[in-house]
């Protein structure tokens, strides 16, 4: 049976169910004493759970962004019997629910453990969860499907008896494609698949990306490295970074300082004389790999005709609403007759990533009607459904209509992504969400949203960057000032192939100004514009000034 | 006083000598590696067993010769999240091949028993009070491990595809 995604055999699953007992048993010795609050956080933080502004917060695992409909069901159960009836998607297509009860919170695991699902290293020091690309195997520009080697990566740092304990957070992402959709080069460690001169493909190793305080674009320290070699190379990395990485300070304790500070050539050096120690040792196996990439081989898909093929374009003809939607949020697929369709988590008055119960079964229901019965997250907060025909697209689109996703304005001004910010995470310096509402509210008007064209907008709360503040076209920071809160603007960010940190604008603006400061930074790029040109390609021809000039004039 | 060893608990006499500290000429002792850099020759020529503190911070490289000469070393646990004594541990065993004991010694918790097993620690030893009997079952906390480590050298995916 063609299932689309790993499917856990029972080593796998015994794996997550002593998990569950033994996070069962530290929340009983922390809720009796027999755990200090010290020795139990790094244990919950392992298990995804955080103590929060309010509540805890429970991040829940989706590995590299896949799931099932069941396991959606699973997650909407889970946000209606422990939560308050919602969930919140992630920059790294994760979910998280801000209201569970810490001495329930085994039972969440215990239900997620039935549908193959688990919290494990979705925080703490430790390798986090591998994000990937929302378009993994059916995107045309693709050189190899990333994703069983992000399933071998999630096996391998899974419980890694070596490295959890590390300096700090440790995130890898993967990209199969010519276009990076994963933000690879802001990863602590960004692998490629690419085709060297021979034609075999392998991995282009990054190292020491990462947001936070000190953003850093990763650097390529290995330009190709055979596949077989990559569970040695990653854990000569780790186990570098676990030796040398610093511990006083953990603001500098990211494996970006020690690559800074080491520099990359002494980095690489100690990584290689590591990597050619061991890697005989751990070599992948071809009979291994072709035992994951089987679960993802692709479906059989079905061979429209010529009249099924055109019912898109056909009624784009007549209802420019189905036009807008089937343009801004549907994307091609390699197969012919078949379109990846977005869900805009980013309707009016929502906040950016929010899905009720409600609508997760809803959507795990159209999954099953339309999309081989998978969903996906993307790191920019939204839903996919990767593999649609195209003649049932108009049928979808009324659904996700009555469901309140289907706004077309993904990879719009409006499609922003959004850290929880004040109103739940207790690291954060101001309110991210009800600025991010704020913002959408100006560009209600969908034709001025999509003749703006894509532009990204990042919010975060905090220096942290869990918005992604600083590589977003347009990123707005929260700071904290004398107790108010304050908003710095970034300009020319870009996690993609063109990766850019933002250049600062100027000081930082009042909380009622944000949304003014967005609609007049567009409204120059209207001005500035030459034909087609985007918004990040005006800027990076035109440089911030005109934009500084305009935003501040009256300031 | 008690410790963790290789899965049951022993009385141990150890004694963990400061670097200042004037050096006994009988009974087992361990010192620093700097110390034994320092007092290499005199410690030499004492008798009773020796045995190595390893810290975070110390060159393996420059001790490699002389680790197989050391019926214990100690890896530095001076808190729970300083994780760097499980690479040095690892490398002790898988690198510079030392067969002897390997003790983790500090302020680390029962739930890293499992994984300091797995690295290659075969005693354990809190410097902070510890019911030790309760702590045992969590050295089997796990059924499954997906790597490769010094208690299974064979990765669960080779495990897996042989049928096993």
């Amino acid at each position: 049976m063609h299932t689309g995604m790993y499917q856990y055999d029972h080593f796998d699953q015994t794996l997550v169910n002593e998990r569950v007992a033994q996070f069962r048993d530290q929340t009983r010795r922390f809720l009796a004493g027999e755990l200090s609050e010290d020795e139990f956080r790094p244990l919950r933080l392992m298990n995804g759970l955080y103590i929060q502004r309010f509540a805890p917060m429970l991040r829940v695992a989706i590995p590299y962004g896949l799931l099932s409909s069941k396991q959606l069901r699973m997650l909407a159960h889970i946000a209606r019997t422990y939560d308050r009836n919602y969930g919140h998607f992630t920059t790294r297509q994760n979910i998280q629910y801000n209201w569970p009860e810490l001495a329930r919170v085994p039972d969440i695991l215990q239900d997620l453990a039935t549908v193959q699902m688990h919290a494990i290293q979705t925080s703490g020091n430790c390798i986090r969860n591998v994000t990937s690309d929302h378009l993994a195997g059916v995107t045309p520009d693709e050189i190899e499907d990333p994703r069983p080697w992000c399933e071998i990566i999630r096996q391998w740092s899974t419980l890694h008896p070596e490295f959890a304990f590390l300096p700090r957070k440790f995130k890898i992402a993967v990209s199969g494609a010519a276009r990076d959709r994963a933000a690879t080069q802001v990863h602590d460690v960004g692998l490629h698949l690419v085709r060297n001169e021979q034609g075999e493909v392998g991995f282009e190793v990054l190292v020491g990306g990462g947001l936070g305080r000190t953003p850093i674009l990763g650097q390529v320290v290995r330009p190709f490295l055979e596949k077989r070699h990559l569970l040695s190379y990653l854990e000569a990395i780790l186990r570098v970074y676990n030796r040398f990485g610093r511990r006083d300070n953990k603001y500098r304790a990211r494996i970006k300082i020690l690559v800074r500070e080491d520099t990359l050539e002494r980095f690489r050096a100690l990584v290689e004389k590591e990597w050619l120690r061991i890697r005989d040792g751990l070599l992948l196996d071809q009979a291994e790999i072709d035992r994951v990439a089987a679960f993802f081989a692709p479906p059989t898909y079905e061979s429209l005709t010529v009249e099924q093929i055109a019912v898109p374009e056909k009624l784009a003809l007549s209802d420019p609403a189905f036009f807008a939607w089937y343009r801004h949020n549907s994307v091609a697929h390699k197969q012919a007759g078949y379109r990846a369709v977005f869900l805009s988590l980013k309707p009016q008055g929502v906040a950016p990533g929010d899905l009720s119960g409600e609508q997760m079964d809803a959507v795990a229901d159209l999954a099953d009607r339309f999309s081989l019965g998978l969903v996906r997250v993307t790191h920019t907060q939204n839903l996919l459904l990767a593999d649609v025909r195209k003649d049932r697209l108009p049928e979808l689109w009324r659904e996700l209509k009555a469901l309140n996703l289907a706004t077309p304005n993904v990879g719009k001004v409006t499609d922003m992504i959004c850290c929880p910010g004040l109103d739940f995470c207790s690291l954060a310096n101001a309110a991210a969400i009800p600025v991010a509402l704020d913002i959408a509210q100006r560009f209600e008007d969908l034709d001025y949203l999509h003749d703006l064209g894509e532009v990204r907008v990042n919010l975060s709360g905090c220096m942290n960057g869990c918005g992604h503040h600083t590589v977003g076209h347009i990123g707005i920071l929260g700071v904290d000032k004398h107790g108010e809160e304050w908003y710095q603007l970034t300009l020319g960010g870009s996690s993609s192939n063109d990766a850019a940190l933002g250049e600062r604008l100027g000081p930082s603006l009042a909380k009622g100004d944000v949304a003014d400061a967005v609609v007049t930074l567009l409204q120059t790029y209207v001005d500035l514009r030459e034909e087609e040109e985007s918004f990040l390609d005006t800027l990076r021809r035109a440089g911030i000034e005109p934009f500084r000039e305009r935003l501040y004039a009256n300031h | 006083m008690q410790i963790i060893k290789d899965g049951v608990l022993v009385e141990d006499g150890w004694i963990h000598l400061d670097d200042d500290a004037p050096l006994p000429q009988a009974g087992s002792v361990t010192v620093s590696a700097t110390r034994w850099l320092k007092e290499r020759e005199i410690l030499l020529q004492r008798g009773g067993s020796l045995g190595l503190r390893i810290g975070g911070a110390d060159d393996l490289d420059a001790l490699a010769p002389d680790l197989a000469g050391f019926a214990l070393i100690t890896v530095e646990f001076p808190g729970l999240a300083d994780g760097r004594g499980f690479s040095i541990a690892r490398l002790l065993r898988e690198d510079y091949g030392y067969g002897g004991e390997i003790r983790a010694r500090g302020n680390f918790i029962q739930d890293q028993l499992f994984y300091l097993k797995r690295v290659g620690v075969n005693a354990f030893e809190f410097t902070q009070a510890a019911d030790l009997a309760k702590m045992l079952p969590a050295l089997e906390e796990f059924t499954v491990t997906y790597q490769a480590g010094c208690d299974e050298r064979t990765p669960l995916y080779r495990r897996r595809n042989a049928g096993c």
